[in-house]
C-alpha cells in the first residue's frame, strides 16, 4: 500500500462544481495517519553527522567572565565545543530592526540576558553524549541585576540590558491621526482603561530541528530546518553567517509539526548549527527539546496598554489615545518589533473612529526573546480595545453590545480608510453581528444566564467584535522608523506571494509554492484551486511545499504567517495556472480553429468553446510543449511552467505621516459567550461559545472550520490556563507541560461557528485569513463575560471591578470572590511546642527569590553553638546533602552538595563562606552554587541570643535558585527550599543538644502530622 | 503498566555497553542494540527507523510518543529501550499493515473529520485510541475526553478527534449548545 492509495476522492465529474469552495478531505492526511510522514527529525543524516546540544545560561542577566572548554572536549566522542569566541571568528551579529547599538548573536559573547539563552555547544557523535559533556563546561558568570517587568523596564535606575543603548526603554514613537485633541475637549466624557498582556506562546508539538553543513570548498552553507519563514528572515541568517544569500541554501521537510508562527524562531539556531558545521568541519544536526523550547525558543510580547476614550453620552467613541508599551524581551530579534506594528493600520479595530493619538514604546527585559506566535499582536491590542468598549458600556450605563452596535464600521463605507491609514477591505459588520445574534441564539443565553443568577450562581456574557488583519505589508515595521530614516533605508511595502506550476509530458500538473506550511493542507487547498483553473481531477494535481531557497522561486515575504496562504498564496497559485492555461490555449487555438479567448479546459478535455465535441486531451496538449517545439508558432515559447509573484495592490509604503495600510485584507470576527464561575473553587466554565466570521471566499470550508477550533483552543489557553511564569529574580518556571498549561480535551468546549462571506477585492479568489482571530477575539470575551459574571459582586465592601490578568485562574478568582483570610492565630499548634517559627513564609513577589525567617530555643549555651558553626567538620554535618567541605580560606569553603528537587537530584559544587562574625552572638552564612541543572545562592544572618534555658537562635534567610532547576522543578522549588533550610537549622538544634521537632512529639500520630506540616513547609 | 517488572530480578547492565535489544516490532521480529538509558522512543526512531512514533515532551505529559507495549499504551519516552526486550511493540505503522494494507476505521474517520492538522500528535493518540477502544469499545462523550486528556494536540482543539471516535463507535456527537 502506498499512503496515497488511501485518499480516494469520489465524485469528481467531468464538468462538475468547482473544487474551490468544497470540504475537500486532505491529502496530507494518509501520510500522516500511517506514520509515513517525514518531519525534520525523521530525515537521514549525512554520515559523520555530529549532534548538537547547547548550554545555556541559568542566569537572567549576568557577565560572561570565561568558559573552560577542556573537560569537557576530554569526554569520548565529543568532537568540538563551540563558543561565543567562534561566532565572533565566523559570524556576525544579527540585524536588528531598530535604529540602536544592540547586538544579538547566536551564541552569547560578554553578557548573558536571559536564562536559557546559548552560551555553547557540544558537538558529539550523539546526543546523549553530548548532553553528558555540557556538564564538564564551566563557566564563570556575574550576575547582574534582572529586569523583569515592563514596569521595572521604564524605571531610570533600572540595570541597563544593552549597555550601549543606555536604556531599557529602546524605542518611541508618537502617531497623531485626526485631531484627537479636539474630540477630547469637546467629547461628553471620557473612559479609560489599563491592561497588561502576559507572555505566552502556542508551542507546536513537534521542536525547533536543524540539519547543518558547511562546505568550505565554495564557503557556502546548506541547511534544512523546520523554519516556517518569513523568508526576510533569510537576509538576516545569511549577513549574520557572513555570506550572501546566494551561499545559504535553506531547505524546508515535507512535513511540520505545527508553527502558530513560533518555528520563525528556529533562525537563531541556523545560524548557530551553521557555524557549528564550520567549526567542527562536519555536518551537525540538532533537535531541541521540549525544556529548551518553553524556556528559550519564543514568546509572545507582554504588552502594558493604557487607551482613554472620548466618547459621547450614547457609546459613540469620537477618538482614541493609546499608550503601548511592549515587552520584546532580551533582544530585539527579527522581525520584531513587527508584534507591535502588525495592527497598526487597525488599531481601532471594527470601529469607525477618526481622530487617533497613540504613544509606542518598546522596552527589553531579561526574558525570551519575543516572536511571531498565533494572532501576532492582535490578542495584545484586542485585550485593551475590547476591554475598553466594555469600560464605555458599564460606565456610561449601556448595554455593551449596544455600544459596539453604534461604533462599528458601517456597511456603505467600504472600503475604510482608518485613522492610521489602513483600508478595511470588505464586509458589512452590522449585518454580520445581527445574523451572530440571530443564529447563535444570543436571546435564550441572556434568559439562560438571568435564571442562573436568580439562583445565586456567578454567570456571565461575554462580546468581543474584531478585524483579523491577513497578509501583511513587508513595509508595516519601517512604521517603527521616523519618515526621516525611512527615507535613508529605502520604501518597503508589498507581499510578494510566489508560486509555479508545471505540467509534465504525461499531463501532469505540478505546483510548487514558498508557503512552507505546518499542518493547515495547503497541498489540498491548492489542488482544488489548479484543478478548477485546468478542468482537470482533484487527484491530477501534485502539490509540493517543501521549499529550497537554492531552487525555488521565493522573495521575502514567502513562509507560513499573517494567514497569506488562502489570500496570497493560493491566490498566487490560481495566477500562475491561469496564465499557463492561456499559453497552452494560445498553441492549441489554431489546432480546434478558435481564437484562444474560446478555448475551454473542462473534464480533462481541451476544446472550443463553439465545438466541444472536437476536444483534444489535456495530456496531449501537455506533451505538445514537451515533444514538438519545433512546430510551436513563431514567436512562441512552450507552455510547460508558469511562475507567478503576485502581491496585493493596495499594500503601500507608510507615508510620512506615519499612515499604513498594515495588511492587504481585514476579516470581521464577532464573538459572544456564557461562562460559569463556581462560587467556591473560582473555576470557570466557559459554558456556550459562538464566533461569527466573514473571511471572504471560504476555499475549504473543512480546513477553515479546523483553523478555527485551532485558534479558538490556543484562545482558551491563552485566556485561562498558560502563562510563561518567571520568578522575580528572572528565574523562569514553566518548564514543562505539567508547568505550562495547554488545555486537554476537557478543557477546550466546541464553539458555535458561524460564517458569511464577503469577499476581498483584493485577492484573486476573493479569500482573507482566518486562522488568528479567535487568537485575538477569543480571550478578551471571555474576560469582559468574567467582567460581566463578576458585576455587582463586592467583597468585604469593595465591588469587584473587572476582569483579573490573564489567564484567568481559578485562584485569581477565587481571591475576588472570597474576602481575604483573616491572619493565621499566634501559636495555633497549642502547647508544648519547642521551636517557634514566624509562619512558613511564601516565596515572596518583591524579593529574589525566597525569604524567611525563623527562631529556636536551644539547650546549649551561645558559646557552644557558635563553636559549632565555626567548625568545619560540624557545618559540614548541618548542611543537607553535603558531601566534602574544604576549607579554602579564612571561614570560606568549597562544598559539594547533592541536592534534588522534585525530578531534578544535582551535583553542586558550593562556596560557602561566615562573615560580619560578632561571637558569639551574630554571624552571616553565605552560599552560592552551580550545577549543569542551574545555580543556587542565598544568604543566612544568624543570631544567638542567651535565654534561661540555653540560647535563642535566631536565623533571617534569602534564597534563589535558577536554571533547568528552577524551569522544571518549579512547583517544588519553594516548598523544598524551606525544608532544606528547615533541615539546617534542625540539625543545629539537634546538635546543640536540644530536641527536635519530631522528638518533641514522641506520639506517632503526631510525629506524622509534623513531618506533614514540614513537608508542605509548615514546619512550625 | 505492570509487565514491564518482571518477576526475577533484572541483571545489571553495564552502562558503558550497548546490549542486544530485540522486540516484536508490528508483528515482525526486529533487533538492536542500545545503551540502558536509551530511551525507546530513541531506539524505535534512530535505531530501528521506525519513525511514525513521534516526540513531543520527552517527560510524559503530552502522548505524542505513546506506542503499545504488549497491547498496553505507554510512553515510550519514559520507557527505556532495553525494558522492551523480548517484548510486543506495535506503533502507528502497524495500524494499516494488521488491516490488509488498508487504514482502519479509525484512521479513516480521523481523516473525513479533519481530526488531524500536523499529524505530529496523531500516532500517540491514535495507538492510546486503539488500546482505549478494545477495553471500551463505546465510551461516552465524557469518557472519551477524559481519556484524551492524556494527549496534547495543539492544531485541532480536539474537536473532530472527538467526532471522529463518536461516529466510528456507532455514536454521534452531542452538541455543545446548552441554549
Amino acid at each position: 500500500m502506498t499512503a496515497t492509495q488511501t485518499v480516494e476522492i469520489k465524485g469528481s465529474p467531468a464538468v462538475a462544481a468547482p473544487f474551490v469552495g468544497r470540504s475537500m478531505p486532505r491529502v496530507e492526511d494518509a501520510a500522516l495517519l500511517t506514520g509515513v510522514a517525514r518531519y525534520a527529525d525523521d530525515l537521514p543524516v549525512k554520515p559523520g553527522t555530529l549532534h548538537a546540544a547547547i548550554l545555556r545560561s541559568p542566569h537572567a542577566h549576568a557577565e560572561l567572565l570565561g568558559i573552560d572548554t577542556a573537560a569537557a572536549l576530554a569526554v569520548p566522542g565529543v568532537a568540538a565545543v563551540v563558543t561565543g569566541a567562534d561566532a565572533k571568528r565566523y559570524a556576525s551579529a544579527f540585524l536588528v530592526g531598530i535604529r540602536a547599538p544592540m547586538e544579538h548573536w547566536c551564541l552569547a559573547i560578554d553578557r548573558v540576558r536571559h536564562v536559557g539563552e546559548p552560551v555553547a555547544v557540544v558537538l558529539a557523535d550523539s546526543r546523549y553524549l553530548a548532553e553528558d559533556a555540557l556538564d564538564r563546561i564551566e563557566v564563570r558568570y556575574r550576575p547582574l541585576p534582572p529586569v523583569t517587568s515592563i514596569a521595572q523596564a521604564l524605571e531610570e535606575g533600572s540595570e541597563p540590558l544593552h549597555p550601549a543603548v543606555g536604556s531599557n526603554l529602546v524605542n518611541s514613537r508618537s502617531f497623531h491621526y485626526g485631531d484627537p485633541e479636539a474630540a477630547f475637549a469637546g467629547a461628553a466624557r471620557s473612559v479609560s482603561v489599563e491592561v497588561e498582556y502576559p507572555r505566552n506562546s502556542c508551542t507546536p508539538m513537534e521542536c525547533f530541528v536543524v540539519l547543518a553543513d558547511y562546505d568550505a570548498a565554495e564557503d557556502a552553507y546548506e541547511v534544512l530546518s523546520n523554519f516556517s519563514g518569513p523568508f526576510a528572515v533569510h537576509p538576516v541568517m545569511a549577513r549574520a553567517l557572513n555570506v550572501p544569500g546566494s551561499r545559504l541554501r535553506l531547505k524546508t521537510p515535507p512535513h511540520s509539526g505545527g508553527s502558530f508562527g513560533n518555528k520563525q524562531a528556529v533562525f537563531p539556531y541556523v545560524v548557530l548549527m551553521g557555524l557549528c558545521a564550520r567549526v567542527a568541519g562536519r555536518p551537525v544536526k540538532w533537535v531541541e527539546d521540549r525544556l529548551e523550547h518553553l524556556m528559550a525558543a519564543t514568546s509572545a510580547t507582554a504588552r502594558r496598554m493604557r487607551i482613554d476614550a472620548a466618547v459621547e453620552p450614547d457609546g459613540r467613541v469620537l477618538a482614541l489615545r493609546m499608550e503601548q508599551t511592549e515587552d520584546c524581551g532580551a533582544y530585539l530579534r527579527a522581525p520584531e518589533p513587527a508584534s507591535l506594528y502588525r495592527n497598526h493600520g487597525n488599531l481601532t479595530g471594527a470601529y469607525d473612529i477618526p481622530n487617533l493619538a497613540v504613544t509606542n514604546r518598546i522596552v527589553v527585559t531579561n526574558k525570551t526573546p519575543t516572536g511571531l506566535n498565533r494572532g501576532f499582536g492582535g490578542g495584545q491590542l484586542y485585550y485593551g480595545l475590547e476591554r475598553l468598549m466594555n469600560r464605555v458600556a458599564a460606565e456610561l450605563g449601556l448595554d455593551p453590545l449596544d455600544v459596539i452596535r453604534r461604533n462599528l464600521v458601517a456597511a456603505d463605507a467600504m472600503p475604510y480608510r482608518t485613522a492610521s491609514g489602513g483600508t478595511l477591505d470588505s464586509g458589512d459588520y452590522r449585518a454580520t453581528l445581527e445574523q451572530a445574534v440571530r443564529e447563535g441564539a444570543l436571546d435564550a443565553l441572556k434568559a439562560r444566564r438571568n435564571a442562573l443568577r436568580a439562583e445565586g450562581r456567578l454567570y456571565g456574557i461575554g462580546y468581543a467584535a474584531v478585524v483579523e488583519p491577513s497578509i501583511s505589508n513587508m513595509g508595516y515595521i519601517t512604521t517603527v522608523l521616523t519618515a526621516e530614516d525611512r527615507r535613508k533605508a529605502g520604501p518597503k511595502n508589498g507581499a510578494q506571494a510566489t508560486a509555479s506550476v508545471a505540467v509534465d509530458p504525461t499531463g501532469g500538473v505540478s505546483v510548487t509554492v514558498a508557503s512552507a506550511p505546518q499542518g493547515q493542507g495547503h497541498r489540498t487547498v491548492l489542488a482544488q484551486v489548479v484543478a478548477d483553473v485546468f478542468g482537470l481531477r482533484f487527484e491530477d494535481i501534485r502539490v509540493n511545499t517543501d521549499l529550497d531557497t537554492g531552487k525555488d522561486a521565493w522573495s521575502i515575504a514567502s513562509g507560513n504567517y499573517s494567514s497569506r496562504f488562502a489570500g496570497a498564496v493560493a491566490g498566487a497559485a490560481q495566477v500562475a495556472a491561469t496564465r499557463l492555461r492561456g499559453r497552452m490555449a494560445a498553441l492549441v487555438a489554431g489546432q480546434l480553429n478558435c481564437r484562444a479567448d474560446d478555448v475551454r479546459f473542462a473534464g480533462g478535455r481541451v476544446f472550443s468553446d463553439a465545438n466541444p465535441d472536437n476536444s483534444l486531451s489535456f495530456p496531449r496538449v501537455a506533451a505538445a510543449g514537451h515533444w514538438s517545439p519545433g512546430t510551436l508558432p513563431d514567436g512562441q515559447e512552450a507552455a510547460l511552467r508558469e511562475t507567478a509573484f503576485w502581491t496585493p495592490e493596495p499594500l503601500k509604503a507608510p507615508t510620512d505621516a506615519d499612515h499604513i495600510n498594515s495588511s492587504a485584507c481585514y476579516g470581521f470576527i464577532f464573538d459572544f459567550c456564557g461562562v460559569e464561575i463556581d462560587r467556591t473553587t473560582g473555576a470557570l466554565r466557559i459554558d456556550r461559545y459562538v464566533t461569527m466570521h466573514d473571511a471572504g471566499r471560504l476555499l475549504n470550508p473543512l480546513l477553515v472550520e479546523g483553523q478555527i477550533l485551532g485558534g479558538f483552543a490556543h484562545a482558551v489557553g491563552t485566556a485561562l490556563y498558560e502563562e510563561y511564569a518567571y520568578g522575580d529574580d528572572g528565574r523562569f518556571l514553566s518548564g514543562t507541560f505539567a508547568d505550562y498549561l495547554v488545555p486537554t480535551a476537557c478543557e477546550v468546549p466546541v464553539p458555535v461557528i458561524l460564517h458569511r462571506e464577503s469577499p476581498s477585492p483584493v485577492t484573486p479568489l476573493g479569500a482573507k485569513g482566518v486562522g488568528e482571530g479567535n487568537c485575538m477575539s477569543t480571550p478578551v470575551c471571555l474576560a469582559n463575560a468574567v467582567a460581566d459574571a463578576l458585576s455587582g459582586l463586592s467583597v468585604a465592601g469593595v465591588s469587584v471591578d473587572g476582569p483579573p490578568s490573564l489567564p484567568i485562574t481559578p485562584a485569581k478568582l477565587a481571591a475576588l470572590i472570597h474576602p481575604p483570610e483573616p491572619p493565621r492565630p499566634a501559636s495555633a499548634a497549642g502547647t508544648g511546642e519547642i521551636a517557634r517559627e514566624t509562619p512558613p513564609p511564601a516565596a515572596t513577589k518583591g524579593g529574589r527569590g525566597l525569604t524567611g525567617e525563623g527562631s529556636r530555643e536551644v539547650p546549649a549555651t551561645p558559646e557552644q553553638v557558635w563553636a559549632i558553626l565555626l567548625d568545619p567538620k560540624e557545618l559540614a554535618a548541618l548542611l543537607p546533602g553535603c558531601e566534602a567541605l574544604d576549607l579554602v580560606g579564612p571561614n570560606a569553603y568549597r562544598a559539594e552538595v547533592v541536592v534534588g528537587i522534585g525530578p531534578v537530584r544535582g551535583r553542586y559544587t558550593a562556596e560557602v563562606a561566615l562573615s560580619d562574625l560578632d561571637p558569639p552572638k551574630a554571624l552571616t552564612l553565605t552560599g552560592s552554587g552551580t550545577s549543569a541543572l542551574g545555580s543556587g545562592s542565598g544568604t543566612g544572618h544568624v543570631t544567638l541570643e542567651r535565654t534561661a534555658e540555653g540560647t535563642r537562635v535566631t536565623y533571617r534567610y534569602s534564597a534563589s535558585v535558577g536554571g533547568k532547576v528552577a524551569a522544571v522543578g518549579g512547583r517544588m522549588l519553594d516548598s523544598a527550599s524551606r525544608l532544606l533550610i528547615g533541615q539546617f537549622f534542625e540539625k543545629l538544634v539537634a546538635r546543640a543538644g536540644g530536641p527536635t521537632a519530631s522528638d518533641a512529639r514522641p506520639a506517632p500520630p503526631l510525629s506524622l502530622l509534623a513531618r506533614l506540616l514540614r513537608l508542605l513547609g509548615l514546619n512550625r | 503498566m505492570p509487565p514491564l517488572t518482571s518477576p526475577h530480578t533484572p541483571p545489571i547492565l553495564a552502562a558503558e555497553t550497548r546490549h542486544a535489544v530485540s522486540i516484536v516490532l508490528n508483528g515482525k521480529p526486529r533487533s538492536g542494540h542500545a545503551h540502558p538509558r536509551l530511551l525507546l522512543s530513541d531506539f524505535l526512531r534512530h535505531e530501528l527507523g521506525a519513525h511514525g512514533t513521534r516526540v513531543g515532551c520527552e517527560h510524559g505529559v503530552c502522548g505524542a510518543c505513546t506506542v503499545r507495549i504488549d497491547g498496553v499504551a505507554a510512553r515510550a519516552c519514559l520507557t527505556l529501550a532495553v525494558q522492551a526486550d523480548g517484548r510486543r511493540i506495535d506503533t502507528v505503522e502497524g495500524l494499516a499493515e494488521a488491516n490488509e494494507g488498508r487504514m482502519t476505521a479509525l484512521q479513516e474517520a480521523f481523516r473525513r473529520h479533519h481530526a488531524l492538522q500536523c499529524g505530529f500528535c496523531t500516532a500517540g493518540i491514535l495507538m492510546s485510541l486503539t488500546d482505549y477502544l478494545s477495553r471500551n469499545p463505546k465510551p461516552t462523550e465524557e469518557e472519551l475526553r477524559d481519556m484524551l486528556s492524556g494527549h496534547l494536540c495543539r492544531c485541532t482543539g480536539y474537536a473532530g478527534i472527538v467526532r471522529a471516535v463518536m461516529e466510528v463507535t456507532g455514536q454521534t456527537v452531542k452538541e455543545v449548545a446548552h441554549v
